[in-house]
């Protein structure tokens, strides 16, 4: 098969419905940063507790690969510089929660807000057979008062590439590795130490970008008055737009940098940008992503003619919001307060390793069980049917892209939850089954018996005193 | 073919320690409270009791595993001591066991006893216990209101009730309670409270708000168990025996499959069906004299109504504001002020629940006194009301 056709097959993304304003945030400040008022303007994303690079990226993840008529991929990548786990690949839990194959290769790419495109560059010029898909994602965190506190979001993009794109043709790379200390985060610490932001933009981006953009228009036989698409992450605000200037791309050109509304997703940011002219661009439109960072990675497409178009993507993705005001939640939620829970936080939450591996498709990728006997569904998979008791009856059956509806709740106030109230109640899946469940993303619309519910992948509970997250699936308002 | 357990047991006597937030005392005092009260009651000696159950459901806060603890605080040496646990039915379950002792004839006097210490816990409500290493990857972690609230959202939604209308049915059984606690000297809460302030209390969890839960408490109840031929052979004239001992617990249908309506305890429907049927009663509405039922929150006491058949379907709602279940109304319930007042010691309940029944077989019941009752039902319901355990005691003069 030619190379030549390799490409994005498929794509989704994720942004967590949270939104907090910045006002809310400079407002929280303003008695001893006024001037933080400057950056005051619209909203970004915010993780609630128990979200995280994982969960984004299993959200985006499966946008990307549902109903995408391609077989499962071969190979999964992580981009992340804010996963988790230190030691514990992180793709591998992205990859369990998707239920793909123990075969499927997975890696985790992290040290720079560039490796989600460092990443996609990687599957798109890799030789192995199959489909990769390659997730960026990151759940910023910055100190209380900083910048980036206003600047970061969360958010996660996923892409998936493989031979016969028709969605978009790969065109090339640029890629540059230079010593450029913009910022930094040394392991095991908890905020990024930015330079000024003057000196980033004009002795960095405005040096290395336009010179790789130029080379790599140069390779592919492309001028910069070709360029329909020009997206730019990683690097201050405006940069875009004198990058575009320098080079000769029409201001119109340039793809939303996601400040207004979401914040700077990290190693995320620039796959959503690209997802962004996926969404948008005509068959033919030449697409240019650059990513800044010790130097950058730039990357070049030719939209194609596909049609496959993801259930939630970028645009919608943005749409489903939950406003929020609460700086305080906003700082417990990023663990920078820890307020007095009361001794109900003291129960130990300590998983048992040995019951998560022998359960670890039920949990990770919410595979239940369907009765050989009866057809019932049905959750948890235990050995004898729910319905009529046949014993060892059960045939997997996956939950995690079943809707249903909610059939009784509650607000639970008493619980010990970081974000009360808790919502409880039996989830009624249209297949014919019911499960216990937290219901999460509520919002001021509130929820009653019917409402519709569709199932993500989230934290189940934070293991404080061995720093350890484990995850199952919670249900979410349809919206 | 079996024939049931009525009138093959009697209650030699009994014994219920004063509940409440007792930080004078640990559980080996509470127990000893009510086991003294007891044993003064039937007349033996401790030597004479053949065999004991002993139920304490938290071990967490409690005396500790096994039969140890009883047999250690009462220092019963050498006999038989099983240690039972089974949620909010524990207690009855204690019960369940001597009686079905002295029923076989394993031994002629059994021990019941329960016991919980709740106000070791340095916090309100109920501590969350673990669920198992498979349930806990899954399960969420939710309080006891927030299991039984679900009830409410069923309810509403089955029969078309709306928030206000069901929050005031619901206010007013709390209320009941409360006025009926006031004469129980061995009660935790023992004051009046306005549907004021009921109806404007902090949430606990939607829609019920703290007067809608019952108290948290420490206590102990005891009940010492024999056949009525021995019973009579010791000098007892009235004899309250055991009319039936039913218990169902759920298989996971409710929580894991469709047909559950939300608004019903099936287990309890099971349960009292059995009930009736092991008592010989055909029409609970006329025979029972009074009722004792597992009121944790006000929902359950409500929804409890129908699944015991008491109230149509429906139309509980309308029977509690119309005070069908009050003191003067037709089938008195929680007398004593129930779970509400007494608070929960779970171990404890079941039997604390039998013991208001036989004071008032009895006529020993003080001011709270009912006119000439016969049978008195109990019922527990342990768990949450779409995966637990129902547990029904029915007891009557012989």
């Amino acid at each position: 098969m030619s190379r030549s056709t390799r490409g994005i097959v498929s794509y989704g993304a994720h942004i967590p419905r949270l939104r907090i304003s910045r006002a809310a945030i400079a407002e929280a400040h303003a008695w001893a940063l006024p001037g933080l008022k400057g950056q005051a303007k619209g909203e970004r994303a915010l993780c609630s507790w128990d979200e995280d690079a994982i969960t984004l990226a299993v959200a985006a993840a499966r946008d990307a690969v549902r109903d995408n008529g391609r077989a499962a991929p071969a190979a999964l990548t992580l981009a992340s510089t804010t996963a988790p786990f230190a030691d514990l690949q992180n793709a591998v839990i992205v990859a369990s929660a998707l239920n793909l194959s123990t075969s499927t290769q997975c890696s985790d790419l992290a040290g720079s807000t560039r490796a989600g495109l460092s990443a996609l560059a990687q599957a798109l010029e890799s030789g192995a057979e199959g489909d990769a898909l390659v997730v960026a994602a990151d759940r910023r965190s910055a100190k209380p008062g900083s910048s980036q506190e206003m600047q970061f979001g969360a958010g996660a993009a996923a892409i998936q590439v493989g031979e016969d794109a028709s969605l978009a043709k790969y065109l090339g790379r640029e890629s540059v590795s230079h010593l450029f200390v913009d910022h930094f985060r040394a392991t095991g610490e908890k905020h990024d130490y930015y330079w000024e932001e003057r000196w980033i933009r004009d002795e960095g981006v405005a040096k290395v970008i336009p010179a790789a953009v130029k080379r790599l228009l140069a390779k592919t036989g492309r001028a910069a008055t070709d360029v329909k698409w020009f997206g730019l992450a990683g690097a201050p605000s405006g940069s875009d737009k004198l990058v575009a200037k320098t080079l000769g791309i029409a201001p119109e050109q340039i793809i939303p940098d996601l400040a207004s509304n979401v914040g700077d997703c990290g190693t995320a940011h620039a796959p959503l940008q690209l997802i962004h002219a996926l969404e948008n661009a005509k068959p033919g439109d030449l697409i240019i992503v650059a990513a800044f960072g010790q130097g950058c990675e730039v990357l070049a497409f030719e939209m194609g003619e596909g049609t496959h178009r993801p259930a939630t993507g970028l645009a919608k993705s943005i749409a489903v919001r939950i406003p929020e005001t609460s700086y305080l939640k906003m700082a417990s939620f990023e663990g920078e307060i820890d307020l007095e829970w009361g001794m109900r936080a003291e129960t130990d939450v300590k998983a048992a390793l040995t019951q998560h591996y022998r359960s670890a498709d039920q949990i990770n990728a919410f595979v239940g069980g369907r009765c050989k006997v009866c057809n019932t569904v049905q959750f948890p998979r235990l050995p004898n049917c729910v319905s009529c008791a046949a014993p060892d009856s059960q045939a997997p059956f996956n939950f995690a892209d079943e809707l249903g509806q909610v059939a009784t709740f509650s607000a639970d106030w008493l619980q010990f939850y970081l974000a009360p109230p808790l919502y409880v109640g039996l989830v009624q899946f249209d297949v014919g089954s019911r499960l216990l469940m937290e219901i999460v993303e509520v919002g001021s619309a509130g929820i009653d018996v019917g409402t519709r519910l569709s199932m993500q992948f989230r934290i189940k509970a934070r293991d404080r005193k061995r720093h350890y997250s484990r995850y199952f699936w919670k249900a979410v308002p349809v919206r | 073919m079996a024939t049931g357990i009525k009138d093959k047991v009697a209650i030699l006597g009994m014994g219920c320690s004063r509940f409440g937030e007792r930080w004078d005392v640990g559980s080996e005092q509470l127990i000893n409270e009510a086991f003294t009260e007891a044993l003064a009651d039937t007349g033996i000696e401790r030597s004479q009791i053949g065999a004991a159950w002993f139920g304490s459901a938290l071990d967490s806060v409690n005396v500790g595993n096994s039969a140890i603890p009883l047999t250690t605080a009462l220092r019963l040496q050498g006999i038989p001591v099983t240690r039972v646990e089974n949620m909010c039915a524990t207690g009855t379950e204690a019960l369940r066991g001597a009686t079905y002792a002295v029923a076989s004839g394993a031994v002629d006097i059994a021990l019941a006893v329960g016991v919980e210490k709740l106000k070791d816990t340095g916090y309100g409500g109920l501590p969350v216990p673990g669920k198992g290493t498979l349930n806990d990857l899954w399960m969420p972690y939710c309080s006891a209101p927030a299991g039984f609230a679900q009830l409410a959202a069923g309810y509403r939604a089955r029969y078309g009730i709306d928030r206000e209308l069901l929050k005031r049915a619901l206010a007013t059984v709390s209320w009941k309670s409360h006025q009926n606690g006031v004469k129980s000297p061995k009660a935790h809460l023992r004051k009046a409270v306005t549907m004021e302030t009921i109806l404007n209390a902090p949430m606990i969890a939607e829609p019920l708000g703290v007067f809608d839960c019952c108290g948290v408490s420490d206590g102990a109840a005891v009940a010492i168990v024999t056949t009525p031929e021995i019973a009579r052979a010791l000098g007892k004239k009235d004899l309250v025996t055991i009319k039936a001992l039913q218990l169902a617990s759920s298989s996971g249908r409710e929580s894991g499959m469709t047909e559950w309506d939300g608004a019903r305890v099936p287990n309890t429907r099971m349960a009292a069906a059995a009930a009736y049927k092991e008592a010989g009663i055909r029409d609970p509405r006329k025979e029972l004299s009074q009722i004792e039922v597992h009121d944790c929150f006000s929902i359950t006491e409500l929804v409890t109504m129908e699944d015991l058949g008491l109230s149509e379907d429906g139309h509980a709602v309308q029977d509690v504001l119309d005070g069908v279940y009050n003191a003067d109304g037709k089938i008195p319930c929680q007398i004593d002020g129930g779970l509400k007042c007494f608070g929960h010691p779970i171990g404890a309940t079941g039997l604390r629940m039998v013991y208001e029944h036989y004071l008032q077989l009895l006529g020993r019941a003080g001011e709270r006194q009912l006119k000439n009752p016969t049978l008195g039902l109990s019922h527990n319901l342990g768990g949450v009301p779409y995966n637990g355990v129902a547990a029904i005691s029915i007891v009557g003069l012989m």
